[in-house]
């Protein structure tokens, strides 16, 4: 019985395999769609979500080669940290390691932006 | 994806992604498709699908994450000789290279599935499948995930699980929240480990760790524990009784639980841009055999 085993094709850098993982949903969409190509592709990735933007594009070039999406664009849209107070209801726009209420300070809030990990929107050619 | 079942088109996102769905042409000709995904949706997917399972075999997942070293194994061995001869437990160790971790657990007479990533620094949900089919969960109450040692991206993957634990050590320092925000902001309870270093590491205040942890708008409970030294523990302990009768009265309601992994903001935002709920109501079972460790 193997107890023991290294799953294959995943590398280091956890953008690499979120882009590959991108990647196949896009590849599924563009099917269902018969599209021959895929021209822009456009994630919405907050600074809450673990993914660093700058990583995400740098391995895209190499997770897209060879797949239906080779050569599109990857458009990566940022949103601002926003909390919602659920003591005194204001809205505020903050960093990510202090999600305090901007008004009264509490720590009793809900994200309301920041921590998104979207793919927003494609565009085909077909 | 499902592998199984093919079941990543849903009848509520079916819409979006078959052609003549939220389709628009552009100007010059090419199609625009909405999607509202999320970027791990393939990961969530076999994610809900190891929950369920674990679901209809009563058994309550426990992630544990914290830096290497930290104290993650240590933890258990002292959990497992507490509470061995109540619960039934078994373990899934990840790491990069080596079986110590799943033989210090098989030494306590505990099954235990070793991960080796290579060079992955995470778990992710399609490895604790691979190794779920490798444990028996007939009869267990507590399977514990022991996830690769790394403060950062542990925090993105959900594998199934119900509760997140985090782990800080006293080496570590007091401001690790402040710092890791996305992994601290995970955590269902936070563990400060190794407190029997706080008298010479007195640089580590705990209230200034919980106070940057309140600060990332969490109201996971702190506790802290020296595992060797066995102080603490019992908070620790009375925690995993609470979080396990807890899952089965969920369960007995039908009900389930997701850890505080998944995104707010993005669901939020996909709502706001009319995107439908996930549906869940296909089915994700397909027949598990399980060989015994």
């Amino acid at each position: 019985m193997i107890r023991r085993w290294r799953p294959s094709g995943r590398t280091g850098m956890h953008e690499l395999s979120v882009c590959q993982g991108v990647l196949r949903q896009v590849a599924v969409i563009a099917s269902e769609h018969q599209a021959s190509g895929v021209e822009s592709i456009t994630v919405r990735v907050g600074p809450l979500s673990g993914i660093e933007p700058g990583l995400l594009a740098q391995a895209f070039p190499l997770a897209s080669a060879g797949t239906v999406a080779e050569r599109a664009t990857l458009i990566i849209e940022s949103l601002p940290v926003r909390v919602r107070c659920k003591s005194c209801g204001a809205e505020s726009e903050t960093t990510p390691n202090r999600l305090l209420c901007g008004q009264c300070g509490d720590f009793h809030t809900q994200l309301l932006s920041g921590d998104e990990m979207l793919l927003a929107s494609m565009e085909l050619t077909t | 994806m499902c592998d199984t079942c093919g079941c990543n088109i849903t009848p509520g996102n079916k819409h979006l992604v078959q052609a003549g769905g939220k389709l628009a042409r552009t100007q010059d000709g090419k199609a625009a498709v909405t999607v509202l995904k999320n970027l791990l949706s393939e990961n969530d997917h076999q994610a809900a699908h190891n929950r369920e399972h674990l679901d209809q075999k009563g058994v309550l997942a426990i992630n544990l994450m914290s830096s290497p070293g930290a104290g993650k194994t240590t933890l258990l061995e002292a959990t497992i000789d507490a509470l061995g001869g109540d619960y039934k437990f078994a373990v899934i160790e990840g790491d990069l290279e080596t079986e110590n971790d799943a033989e210090r657990i098989r030494a306590r007479g505990i099954p235990a599935v070793q991960i080796t990533t290579g060079n992955a620094c995470h778990l992710d949900a399609h490895m604790v499948h691979q190794a779920l089919h490798q444990l028996s969960l007939d009869g267990l109450d507590i399977l514990f995930i022991e996830n690769v040692g790394n403060l950062v991206c542990p925090a993105s993957f959900d594998l199934g699980q119900h509760r997140n634990v985090t782990l800080l050590s006293i080496p570590e320092g007091d401001d690790k929240p402040a710092k890791y925000p996305v992994m601290f902001r995970a955590a269902n309870v936070l563990v400060l480990t190794k407190t029997d270093l706080l008298p010479v590491l007195d640089d580590f205040d705990p209230d200034k760790a919980e106070r940057h942890l309140r600060e990332l708008a969490s109201e996971a409970p702190v506790l802290q524990v020296s595992a060797r030294k066995d102080q603490g523990l019992d908070g620790w302990l009375d925690w995993l009784r609470a979080e396990r009768d807890a899952h089965r009265h969920r369960l007995a309601q039908g009900e389930t639980l997701r850890p505080a992994i998944q995104p707010d903001g993005g669901r939020l935002h996909a709502l706001k841009n009319e995107s439908p709920p996930h549906s869940h109501d296909h089915e994700h079972g397909h027949h598990h055999g399980h060989e015994d460790v």
